[in-house]
């Protein structure tokens, strides 16, 4: 039964046939930890709640985890609520990189929830992609939110990848607060449709010496969709740098508003933005059909481009 | 046969008259030149016959092999075979060098990046996976778009000014390309300024104040370029200034 489930996230994310049991993972199915499995230096401490589930993930000091830890969050039925918990602790020096896929191949009107509280030790590293797998028609509202502190000389970055199926609606809320020679990269890579919304606000905090930020949105709306990117940046101490990069291009009655805010307190940081809004870019577009290309394939390719 | 015809073709933008009754024929296989100072029209006569959405406005006609192409778009025109390498290559973000050319080939085979890459001189393994974007050189940039325009094998291939921003091996390899779409039996249109350029053209024409003021061998439009005799009435005086006073055209 439990092993059906797990096939069944599995094979909506596309791993039932590369997937390793022996690969450190953590496998959910609404609020029930279907399987997990943990190697040396790495503890993970799912525990179960009403309506997800809640789960301290702890990388002990100097360990590097070879392969990257594979959590899948799944909610199969076609509605409900998954609240996800997440404590995660990256002692100083260790090493970690997470793979993680959100499923919800079923859903018409599910929601999930994500809370993170993560924590990244002195010159520690630390990964995170997460791509999300949702239904062509249903309606899923994503909602996480991160809290992320870098102390000195962390590594923190993470990609979040949102491209197949209906968006439905998200609402992204990530922050990084670093320390001297810290490094943060966000990067979200969305395409919207239908009456798809998306709301994202990523935001660094420079706040030690020589602190790093880049924060990349790139999304892609069409039909109704709407979205609207708030990134900002705040350097404190000299020699922080940051990058602010918004690209949305739009299409058909698509909306797109991006308020990218940089505040610099120190006279030896340097913050920078740019933000391109618009239809696709008619040089680029004419470059293509002048090779042959329809209008519509072109356009496929060039946010194929954007969202890669 | 002229594989191209432009019968008293003349655009006119917000009341400047740009090109002016041009009617001229370009000969299928051959390399052929328009030449002519900075503003003649030279990029706009391309653009017309590219058929861009802002230049599809001209009166007169334009045949290729003999039908009338006013009516195409952009991309209908290129389905025919023609097509046009810009002066500065459209960037694309997230593009890979292998998907950009494979967009335009014919061949859809993996096999043909590489053969196309290497006509230009770029080897294959360092250059397939890179972005078509701005971490590439301005001379790097221009050889992939070549390379796309190569595995395109289109009928009549309009180059504008296919030295500008590179450095000398570059255009070597760009000249090399050249003839190698020659040798393909593609038609090539080489839109320039540059003595240099022109001498790759078996043929030329030379324009100048939207107005075509000669045209034959390629010797003889070289003339114009030595005989920096006169002051030419534009602002950007380029080597050939004194071209359109020099025919007594204007
Ligand atoms: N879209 C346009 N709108 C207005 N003027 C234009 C436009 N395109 C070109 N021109 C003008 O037409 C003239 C010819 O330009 P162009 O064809 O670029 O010259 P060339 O390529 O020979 O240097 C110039 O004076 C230029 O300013
Ligand atoms: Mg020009």
């Amino acid at each position: 039964m439990t092993e059906d489930l797990v096939e069944e996230i599995l094979e909506s994310v596309n791993l039932h046939r590369s997937f390793n049991k022996d690969t450190p993972h953590l496998i959910i199915n609404a609020n029930q930890v279907l399987s997990s499995h943990q190697v040396d230096g790495l503890i993970m401490e799912p525990e179960e709640l009403p309506d997800g589930v809640r789960a301290r993930l702890r990388v002990k000091k100097g360990v590097k985890i070879g392969s990257p830890v594979h959590l899948c969050f799944g909610l199969l039925p076609e509605r409900g609520v998954q609240h996800i918990i997440m404590d995660i602790q990256i002692e100083d020096e260790a090493e970690v990189s997470f793979m993680a896929h959100c499923t919800f191949p079923n859903a018409v009107n599910v929601e999930h929830l994500m809370e993170a509280q993560i924590k990244v030790g002195r010159r520690a590293w630390y990964s995170y992609f997460e791509r999300h797998w949702h239904s062509e028609e249903g309606m899923v509202r994503v909602v996480p939110v991160a809290r992320i502190e870098l102390e000195e000389g962390a590594h923190f970055s993470t990609e979040f990848e949102l491209l197949k199926g209906r968006v439905g609606l998200i609402d992204m809320d990530y922050l990084t607060v670093g320390q001297a020679g810290s490094s943060a990269e966000m990067k979200a890579r969305i395409f919207g449709r239908q009456d798809d919304r998306i709301k994202i606000k990523e935001a660094a905090h420079l706040m030690g010496e020589g602190s790093r930020a880049a924060l990349t949105t790139h999304i892609a709306v069409k039909n109704k969709a709407r979205a609207e990117i708030n990134n900002e940046i705040i350097a404190e101490a000299p020699y922080a740098r940051g990058h602010v990069d918004c690209k949305e291009i739009i299409q058909d009655d698509g909306i797109a508003r991006a308020v990218p805010v940089v505040e610099v307190r120190n006279p030896k940081a340097h913050v920078t933005h740019e933000a391109a809004i618009g239809s696709v870019d008619s040089k680029q577009l004419q470059t293509l059909m002048s090779r042959g290309l329809s209008e519509e394939e072109a356009i496929d390719l060039i946010i194929q481009g954007l969202l890669s | 046969m002229a594989i191209l015809e432009l019968r008293d073709v003349s655009l006119q933008v917000n009341s400047t008259l740009i090109l002016n009754g041009l009617s001229m024929e370009f000969e299928s296989g051959y390399v052929q030149a328009v030449v002519g100072p900075n503003g003649a029209g030279k990029s706009t006569l391309a653009s017309l016959i590219m058929g861009l959405p802002d230049y599809r406005q001209y009166t007169g006609d334009i045949l290729f092999e003999g039908k009338s192409i006013k009516n195409l778009n952009v991309d209908e025109r290129a389905r025919l075979g023609i097509t046009l390498a810009w002066q500065e290559p459209a960037r694309f973000e997230g593009l890979k060098v292998s998907q950009f050319i494979l967009a335009s080939a014919r061949n859809k085979d993996k096999k043909e990046v590489d053969r196309v890459l290497e006509m230009v001189g770029l080897e294959p393994a360092r250059y397939h996976a890179r972005d078509v974007d701005k971490t590439l050189s301005g001379g790097e940039r221009k050889r992939i778009e070549l390379a796309s325009i190569l595995a395109m094998k289109p009928r009549l291939v309009m180059l504008d000014e296919p030295d500008s921003g590179v450095d000398i091996e570059a255009i070597d390899r760009i000249f090399e390309a050249i003839d190698y779409l020659k040798k393909d039996g593609t038609t090539v249109l080489l839109i320039t300024h540059s003595p240099k350029v022109l001498e790759k053209a078996d043929q030329a024409f030379l324009i100048c104040h939207g107005t075509l003021v000669d045209q034959g061998k390629t010797s003889k439009i070289m003339e114009y370029f030595r005989g920096k005799c006169l002051p030419c009435p534009h602002k950007n005086v380029p080597e050939i200034n004194s071209a359109a006073i020099v025919g007594g055209k204007i």
